[in-house]
């Protein structure tokens, strides 16, 4: 608990790095979520659809970023989580992502938070705000 | 093309927050926290009960509006967006209903470019909203001659 509460304006939590993407990867996403849009698993696919390769789904990389706040959620929840997609994810990408603690108001902790690529390339970027309880 | 449908929703469908389907969901995003899945350590945090990984709804089916069809191929998630009252308790039963929020054409660089903007709703049993979603959609000008065809 202690990291997200001594967070001052301007910190950061510290950045979690995936493992390069797999194609196991997404097709466990696809299984879990019910999105099998075949340009996530199917090379041919993405092909076809002007595409160089498969990509991630950008609610693969979503969830992912989330997972910085896994460890407080005793002490508040996610109230607002929201995401601009910015670039595409491809297989073997290393994803790296970043949280930044923005502003306070009362029990709202407000973080800018983003996923960039190998090539420091932002792939997502938004906003999450953390309530604490009471 | 999708103006037509503006403010239409879908009937709700029952769903239930599944252990089995969180705890793949929580592996298919690295994120195996106990929290999510390890009963023990659920019945002793505040909730009284394991919870669902934030961007988890979209795993709910939220039924399907009359006559709207979109293809699963060649549309781009431009952005997205969850709002909760409070995060969702494994194994608690939530209805959920799909709406169609907006719809906006524009011409740029790329050519044409349609805006379709969804909203994914959570009600629990007493009908209160737990969570809400938005999803902005961006329609091509390839995806859209396949649509008018």
């Amino acid at each position: 608990m202690t990291v997200l509460l001594d967070l001052q304006i301007g910190d950061s939590m510290k950045p979690v790095v995936l493992e390069p993407v797999s194609r196991i990867d997404l097709i466990k996403y696809a299984g879990a979520s019910g999105d099998y849009n075949p340009i996530h698993t199917i090379d041919k696919e993405a092909k076809k659809a002007g595409l160089p390769g498969i990509i991630a789904h950008g609610m693969w990389t979503m969830g992912n970023l989330a997972k910085l706040f896994s460890d407080y959620l005793e002490v508040g929840f996610i109230e607002n989580y929201s995401i601009r997609f910015k670039n595409m994810v491809f297989l073997n990408d290393v994803i790296t992502l970043h949280s930044m603690l923005d502003k306070v108001d009362e029990n709202n902790l407000h973080f800018k938070v983003n996923a960039k690529n190998q090539n420091d390339v932002t792939v997502i970027t938004g906003k999450i705000l953390f309530k604490l309880y009471e | 093309m999708f103006k037509s449908f503006i403010g239409k929703r879908s009937k709700s469908v029952k769903n239930t927050v599944e252990r089995g389907a969180v705890k793949k969901f929580a592996e298919a995003i690295g994120d195996l926290h106990p929290i999510y899945v390890d009963e023990e350590y659920g019945k002793q945090s505040r909730y009284g009960q394991n919870i669902a990984p934030t961007t988890f709804p979209r795993v709910f089916d939220y039924g399907k509006i009359e006559n709207f069809n979109l293809p699963n191929v060649g549309l781009i998630h431009g952005e997205q967006t969850f709002e909760y009252k409070r995060p969702l308790l494994v194994g608690e039963i939530i209805n959920c209903f799909t709406e169609i929020k907006d719809y906006y054409e524009k011409r740029g660089g790329h050519g044409f470019m349609g805006f379709l903007v969804l909203s994914d709703n959570g009600e629990d049993q007493a009908g209160n909203i737990i969570f809400t979603t938005k999803s902005v959609v961006i329609i091509t000008e390839e995806v859209r001659k396949v649509l008018t065809v």
